[in-house]
């Protein structure tokens, strides 16, 4: 038998003493030990939150009475529900609905005084915008008693008899876009932004550094060529990657999980191009950032982490404190995400769309110029 | 500026941080001239090199490089300079033929395939086209890496340690190649540690710490030397170990 080398506890040592160093000159990875767990502990801590309240909410008030303003100001008083608009038609209602202005709107209809103290039971209608059935649940769970103890107030004494069992009202809940309350709806579409989030991104994020460490990078700089060339000419080829998982996900999304598609699929293919570009770009510009491809993969980490988390894919994106929202307001990911629920369970059009549309443009043009500008033609 | 220099540079300064890398060379080299750079490692050749061609942001020099302004017109120079770096920098994941191929498109190449199987055959490498660059050795890439530098008809090539971890057999051939390239008009600048292809060159240079201590043929160099009856090798030992004194790190 072969006799083995014995345990050495110098070379164990050996290999401790050179991991230590080598964490110590990499700043970028010591900076991920303290950031990442910080950085977590805010999103997870204060960031989330599974019961979404003060969702923007606005009112269709048909009958301006004594009853009508009791109910509307119980549920400004419930935290759940926001009034931030009033409107005067079903067409409106639908617009910023359709626009994701607001979570629901409130109808209540012409003479509902008059019903209700007829004892006809006039109804309410609550539409709730529920792509995301995770941010409109508990705000449509409370809203029974809500009702009900809201007009105990109003109906003392003769009127007391209308307050019966099962209360004065109709309470009609239009649960919009996702009746069924399916969060597949809401995740599967949103898949799509992830993946591609994920994926642009990190492909992107080698390639110049994969360059510099391979010494490709000195060649091609010893050519004629200029920043813009470099840099698009390795964005194009992977937009066509992004457009095979663009296409794998939404064969899922139909033959698997039945999503329902209500509006324009070339529409989505359009918007799909404007956001895979914001991240290729994205990458891109991480590229020239960091010194090694190791870097880069980090960078594309502390970008897809955020991304995830305050996006509105996994929490409910009104259910995060404003702070929170402003960043998720930055990220393409969430524009992405309202853009795709919108098309495919709200059925919206361009005009709805180029809404969010433009801040991914907007985020895809500063970022490379960002990247153009860091570009290094020399090796200095 | 005479245009009958390839190469008129004066005072070329670079300096990483508080360390200067090249002390104000000065350096004449002419049309269709085989010149060599010889020095110690970390002697300045690369960095000079990298300086001439734009990949690398002069603090101090100036002159021209084809009868361009070496300082503002990197972009002229880069066209028609063919640059073989140290290490293999071409793509180890694509075939002979598809480096070629691409060189020759960045480079804007007239008749880019008769120029790329032009380059496979005059190297010899004619039947392994297909092949991956980073499946060659050490041999074989440093005849890929001259035919893609010279793909696009550059009238200077900067090849920098072009021969080093090469057998002696492939280095023959090579400046073989380098001996008829020059008589067809070609101006090479050639960095090497090797001796015998000191001496084949027209002229030399020797850098030691970012300063060129003399240059001229290799007998002018032997014989500005002051040593008895020494060979080209004794020279440079003998001015490797009286810079050292002077330039100490």
């Amino acid at each position: 038998m072969k006799k083995r080398t014995p345990l050495s506890f110098a070379r164990f040592w050996a290999i401790v003493i050179k991991e230590f160093v080598q964490m110590r000159r990499d700043r970028l990875t010591f900076g991920m030990i303290i950031g990442i767990p910080v950085v977590q502990l805010m999103l997870f801590g204060y960031a989330i939150n599974g019961d979404p309240k003060h969702l923007p909410t606005a009112v269709l008030l048909a009958d301006n009475s004594q009853q009508g303003r009791s109910i509307l100001s119980a549920l400004k008083n419930s935290d759940y529900f926001n009034f931030v608009r009033e409107l005067h038609t079903e067409a409106e209602a639908e617009k910023v609905l359709a626009r994701g202005e607001v979570q629901f709107v409130v109808t209540v209809p012409e003479n509902f005084s008059r019903n209700l103290l007829r004892g006809e039971k006039p109804t309410i209608l609550v539409e709730a915008d529920a792509t995301d059935p995770a941010a409109t649940g508990n705000a449509i769970a409370s809203l029974r008693t809500l009702l009900t103890s809201a007009l105990q107030q109003d109906l003392k004494g003769p009127l007391a008899f209308l307050a019966g069992s099962d209360g004065p009202v109709n309470l009609l809940v239009h649960a919009r876009y996702n009746p069924e309350g399916i969060s597949q709806y809401n995740i599967v579409p949103g898949l799509m932004g992830v993946v591609l989030t994920m994926t642009m991104v990190m492909i992107t994020g080698l390639a110049i550094t994969r360059e510099r460490e391979r010494g490709t990078m000195e060649n091609l700089l010893s050519m004629p060529t200029r920043p813009l060339e470099v840099l698009l000419g390795k964005i194009i080829p992977y937009i066509f990657v992004g457009y095979i998982q663009v296409g794998l996900i939404l064969a899922a999304a139909r033959y698997l999980f039945h999503i329902p598609m209500t509006g324009s699929i070339p529409l989505l293919l359009l918007t799909s191009l404007v956001f895979i570009a914001a991240n290729l770009a994205m990458g891109i510009t991480f590229s020239t950032l960091a010194k090694n491809q190791l870097q880069a993969v980090q960078m594309t980490f502390f970008f897809f982490l955020p991304s995830l988390l305050l996006s509105g894919f996994m929490f409910p994106f009104r259910g995060m404190p404003e702070w929170a929202q402003a960043i998720g307001e930055i990220l393409p990911l969430t524009h992405f995400l309202r853009i795709i629920r919108g098309i495919l369970l709200k059925g919206n059009g361009f005009e709805e769309v180029i809404l969010q549309l433009w801040q991914i443009a907007l985020f895809a043009v500063v970022v490379l110029a960002v990247g153009v500008k860091r570009y290094r033609r020399t090796l200095d | 500026m005479t245009e009958s220099f390839a190469i008129d540079v004066r005072g070329m300064t670079k300096r990483f941080g508080d360390h200067t890398v090249v002390n104000g060379i000065d350096l004449q080299v002419r049309g269709g001239e085989v010149y060599g750079f010889i020095g110690p490692n970390g002697s300045g050749k690369t960095t000079f090199i990298r300086m001439l061609c734009g990949l690398l942001a002069a603090d101090a020099g100036e002159g021209s490089c084809l009868g361009f302004d070496v300082i503002t017109e990197s972009d002229a120079i880069k066209r028609q300079v063919g640059y073989m770096t140290q290490r293999f920098s071409f793509y180890e994941d694509l075939s002979i033929a598809e480096n070629l191929d691409f060189v020759a498109r960045m480079y804007g190449v007239e008749n880019r395939r008769e120029a790329v199987r032009e380059g496979i055959e005059r190297l010899g490498l004619a039947g392994r086209q297909k092949q991956l660059a980073g499946e060659l050795s050490g041999g074989w890439k440093q005849r890929l890496a001259l035919a893609a530098c010279l793909i696009h008809n550059p009238r200077l090539l900067l090849l920098d340690e072009p021969t080093a971890g090469v057998d002696p057999k492939a280095r023959q051939e090579f400046w073989d190649q380098i001996r008829e390239l020059a008589r067809q008009g070609l101006t090479f600048l050639i960095t090497t540690h090797y001796m015998d292809e000191a001496e084949r060159c027209d002229r030399l240079a020797y850098l030691s710490y970012g300063n060129l201590l003399t240059h001229g043929t290799a007998a002018e160099v032997i014989a500005g030397a002051g040593l008895s009856n020494p060979s080209l090798e004794d020279v440079f030992i003998h001015l490797m170990d009286s810079s050292k004194d002077n330039y100490s790190l």
